[in-house]
């Protein structure tokens, strides 16, 4: 172990012995992670999970080709049968000229402290954190008798050390820790049953929500769901509350992601430097951001973790690369390299639709005759074509006001023409998760009903 | 390099590698566990994945995961501890025994272990060569003559993305109730990718398909040809699609893939967990009429090879074939060992878990529907205006409120009884207690997936499997933009 409590040297050893094996060059990622969660249902504890786990992903080079492999058993045993597989592997693979690891020089140098793990105070005992699940529930069945069930409310936490290393002898790592509380509650009325859920989750534990804003937002959210119908099939301004209009942010991160551009499977393809949104639209990626949920100080190759705007003012100022993909496309790396299983890709950080001045009430208020959608359900995205059609949920709006729960509807356009048909964005951004937007007006989408 | 070529049985399996035996599973269930729980297990996983990928003409990734871990689960009422550990070894065992027990231990009742051994398991997937050991030449030689054929189909096919994925799993349960049964679990998916370009417009389609079958499955008639061919032909097809219509109108669904209707219309619904809690849109509601009497939907694990089929659950046992809706009737939920218990029902089979971090619930197999007397050509021409969809993409459902949605990937205009235009991607989206009350003709040609389907819930993904028939459903309503 190293002073820093990761196991740097265990990485540097196995990279080593698939020099020795071999290997041009190799570079590995370990993850170490404990994590507990609890569910509690109507009261009652339901389940209780405890769990640690541990996984180094290796990645050889033999000359311009490469493999990948994984293991979870850290024995010495299976790291030698993890290190033979990987550079048997590489060698069936084609040489390709734009494979390797970064350049050295560009590796980071010192790990900035983004404070992703909390080391305040005393560990809670299971019990106290069962009861945050209690609490989070007991508030939602009590806001109201029309909550009558619930599908349960759950805490976890978790806590993850990684390690990062290459055969040029770099090796860092960092630390994080990661907390949330969620409840489901049912609520029902007339025969009729509508479920909807709220959540909390944060690097450190005191940034959670307080359990019983949690439980009233998760009972609100259900209940105004109940008396939904259809609507007719007709062409409408759409307001998108800023859960579901961050799941329409992110597969135009998606587009733009190196691996989507150069196997050209993106609606994103050579539109680099041109105006592809209304010119209210940011969209920046930023890592740095002090206990943000989707920041990291470094990639899944060792390069320093930036801001990156990807937007800016309705033009597509960057892609989102990793050092393969910029090299393919002629560019250089954005710093967006993932590790998972089978090699490196493209992730984002914190990506964040920049707000603007309207409040969501304003926002709403504009709209003579439309639909405020606060679900979208389903996998309708065609990432080459940017074509949607989701299933949705929400709110009529009439005369400004929002008249009606809505259901079984769906919403259908086309990602670039409603980037293009942004006509105003709100003033509410909450960085809760990953990815964030403020609420969002879009001119006109068909919504299909009866 | 395969260490997984000669498996004698998965109790021998863990003797010789982890040293942990039957006896010894059931020393360690016995001494923290019994008499203090209603159900205990450890489950014991070890696996094996390999992907292969080839794309710009050439094999680009290769890679190779190997995981390992033990599940001890302690069950109380309705409570469940679970703990897992990557390190299989007795102390981890013991100390994963000792966090489960926790929350029994909370307890009222001292609980009893009610569980009796089940029945035999199958033997539905024995394969003389697992896809996993097959030789990496075979596979990569393959690859490479999807990719070329994709490429000569369609001459506008500029990328062709061929990948093959095996995966091999050694599983062995041990109950507190004394008895222990494994399953060595062999599973491969070949997937084609295309992507056409013409007059700057590009377009996806992709095919793909296995089982728990061997690597020659895709050899056989050649099947791999039909991948590429399809992929091929999904791709350019959508390169003269038409906007899709909106609104409610008659939907015909063709055979095979198309099932996922059923999947997320009833099947999330018809689990025994939401049932039990009262949070499905079917809760309460068995023996009532929730389908045309046209319809008879089965959940079935135990057809040889199929992707979502098991010798046993990821509990032990073993799995079956369940009717879930009879002639319109609801008359099943698929139930895992816990819901079953405390609903005073059976167990069915469906407990199944993702991998060792998971704790078990109920999940699906393999989901159909009965083919029923109608010819599929009649069924089109019975529809003056709607839509003929083929293949799908993903979909979803809200189990509470019923609604679901399912993407059509490849779909048609019907006008005056004759299959027009190809229409864009459009999600389909419809009520699951009334959407099968609107079947009103089925097909005579009932066709299973050709294995690519994976359910998620609750955060685990499992590979499961679905069929249909060519099914009219009278009104539903079409998400596309054209108004």
């Amino acid at each position: 172990m190293s002073a820093d409590g990761l196991r740097t040297e265990l990485l540097v050893d196995v990279l080593r012995r698939a020099q020795a094996r071999g290997a041009t060059a190799a570079d590995g990622f370990l993850i170490e992670e404990q994590h507990f969660t609890a569910s509690v249902r109507l009261g009652q504890v339901d389940t209780v999970k405890h769990s640690r786990d541990q996984r180094l992903s290796l990645r050889v080079f033999a000359g311009r080709a490469s493999a990948a492999a994984s293991t979870s058993d850290l024995s010495r045993d299976s790291l030698e049968r993890v290190v033979d597989e990987a550079t048997a592997l590489a060698r069936v693979t084609a040489e390709d000229p734009h494979a390797g690891l970064p350049d050295p020089d560009e590796l980071i140098g010192r790990v900035p402290d983004l404070e992703l793990e909390d080391t305040t105070g005393e560990e809670p005992t299971p019990e106290a954190k069962i009861d945050l699940a209690r609490q989070t529930e007991a508030a939602a069945l009590g806001f109201d008798p029309r909550i009558t069930n619930s599908e349960g409310a759950e805490y976890w936490d978790r806590r993850a050390r990684y390690a990062y290393a290459t055969s040029h002898g770099f090796a860092r790592g960092y630390a994080t820790s990661g907390f949330g509380l969620s409840v489901a509650p049912v609520a029902s009325a007339n025969g009729e049953m509508q479920r909807d859920y709220w959540y909390s989750a944060a690097r450190h534990r005191r940034a959670l929500e307080d359990p019983a804003s949690i439980g009233r937002t998760a009972a609100r959210r259900a209940l105004r769901r109940l008396g939904a119908r259809k609507v007719k099939t007709v062409e409408v301004p759409v307001v998108f509350d800023p859960d579901t209009a961050a799941s329409l942010i992110r597969p135009v991160a998606g587009a733009a992601s190196g691996p989507s551009l150069y196997r050209r499977a993106s609606f994103l393809l050579d539109r680099l430097g041109k105006r592809i949104a209304a010119p209210a639209v940011t969209l920046v990626d930023d890592g740095l951001l002090p206990r943000a949920l989707g920041s990291r100080p470094f990639d899944g190759e060792g390069l320093a973790t930036r801001r990156t705007v990807v937007i800016g003012e309705g033009v597509l100022e960057s892609y989102l690369l990793d050092s393969y993909s910029a090299r393919k496309l002629g560019l250089r790396s954005t710093h967006h390299a993932s590790r998972d299983g089978s090699g490196v890709g493209v992730a984002t950080t914190n990506l964040v639709l920049q707000p603007g001045t309207a409040t969501p009430e304003a926002l709403i208020r504009s709209v003579k005759n439309g639909l405020y959608v606060t679900e979208l359900i389903g996998f309708g995205i065609n990432g080459v074509t940017g074509d949607l059609s989701k299933g949705a949920a929400g709110q009529w709006i009439e005369n400004g006001e929002l008249v009606y729960p809505v259901e079984e509807v769906t919403v259908a356009g086309n990602l670039l023409d409603m980037l293009a048909a942004i006509e105003e964005i709100g003033n509410d951004l909450v960085l809760r998760d990953r990815t964030a937007s403020p609420t969002l007006l879009i001119g006109r989408m068909v919504v299909a009903g009866n | 390099m395969n260490d997984l070529a000669h498996i004698e049985s998965p109790d021998r399996f863990f003797a010789d590698r982890f040293n942990v035996t039957p006896s010894l599973m059931e020393r360690l269930l016995g001494g923290n566990l019994v008499g203090r729980v209603d159900d205990a297990d450890i489950y014991l996983e070890y696996r094996v994945n390999e992907e292969l990928v080839l794309e710009e003409n050439v094999v680009k990734k290769a890679s190779r995961h190997v995981s390992q871990g033990a599940g001890v689960r302690a069950q109380a009422e309705a409570r469940t501890g679970y703990a897992h550990t990557d390190d299989i070894s007795l102390a981890n065992l013991e100390e994963a025994a000792r966090q489960a027990r926790a929350i029994a231990d909370r307890s009222s009742a001292g609980g009893s272990l009610a569980v009796g051994r089940p029945g035999r398991a199958h033997d539905l997937y024995t394969l003389g060569e697992a896809p996993i050991v097959t030789a990496l030449e075979r596979k990569l030689d393959l690859l490479r003559r999807i990719d070329a054929a994709t490429r000569a189909a369609d001459p506008r096919v500029t990328q062709v993305i061929v990948s093959l994925a095996s995966e091999e799993v050694v599983m062995l349960i041990a109950t507190a109730a004394g008895w222990t049964i494994g399953d060595v679990r062999p599973l491969t998916r070949l997937n084609v990718t295309a992507i056409a370009e013409e007059n700057g417009k590009r377009e996806i389609g992709s095919w793909g398909g296995g089982g728990r079958v061997p690597f020659d499955f895709f050899l056989q008639g050649e099947r791999w040809r039909q991948f590429a061919a399809e992929a091929a032909r999904q791709a350019t097809l959508k390169l003269r699609a038409i906007d899709a219509p909106a609104g409610t109108m008659t939907v015909v669904l063709g055979p095979g893939w198309p099932g996922i209707l059923l999947h997320e219309a009833v099947g999330h619904g018809l689990e025994g967990d939401f049932n039990r809690k009262g949070v499905s849109a079917f809760a309460g509601r068995l023996g009532q009429q929730v389908a045309s009497e046209l319809v008879t939907v089965i959940d079935d694990g135990t057809i040889p090879n199929r992707r979502g089929s098991l010798n046993v659950d990821d509990e032990g046992t073993p799995t079956g074939r369940t009717t879930l809706i009879e002639k319109g009737r609801l008359t099943g939920y698929m139930q895992d060992r816990l819901n079953a218990r405390l609903m005073k029902m059976s167990a069915t089979g469906n407990g199944r878990r993702e991998s060792y971090a998971h704790p078990p619930m109920p999940r699906m197999t393999n989901t159909f529907m009965l083919a029923g007397p109608d010819d599929p050509a009649d069924i089109i021409r019975s529809v003056s205006r709607g839509l003929y969809a083929v293949a799908f993409g993903g979909g979803q459902v809200d189990i509470t409120s019923g609604k679901f949605v399912f993407s059509a990937s490849e779909a048609y205009l019907i006008e005056d009884g004759k299959v027009t235009a190809p229409v864009k991607g459009a999600t389909l989206i419809g009520n699951g207690p009334d959407a099968l009350t609107r079947v009103s003709r089925v097909g005579h040609d009932l066709k299973l997936d050709e294995g690519i389907g994976t359910c998620g819930k609750e955060g685990q993904s499992v590979p499961v499997g679905v069929g249909l028939p060519t099914i009219r459903v009278d009104a539903m309503t079409v998400g596309g933009t054209q108004v």
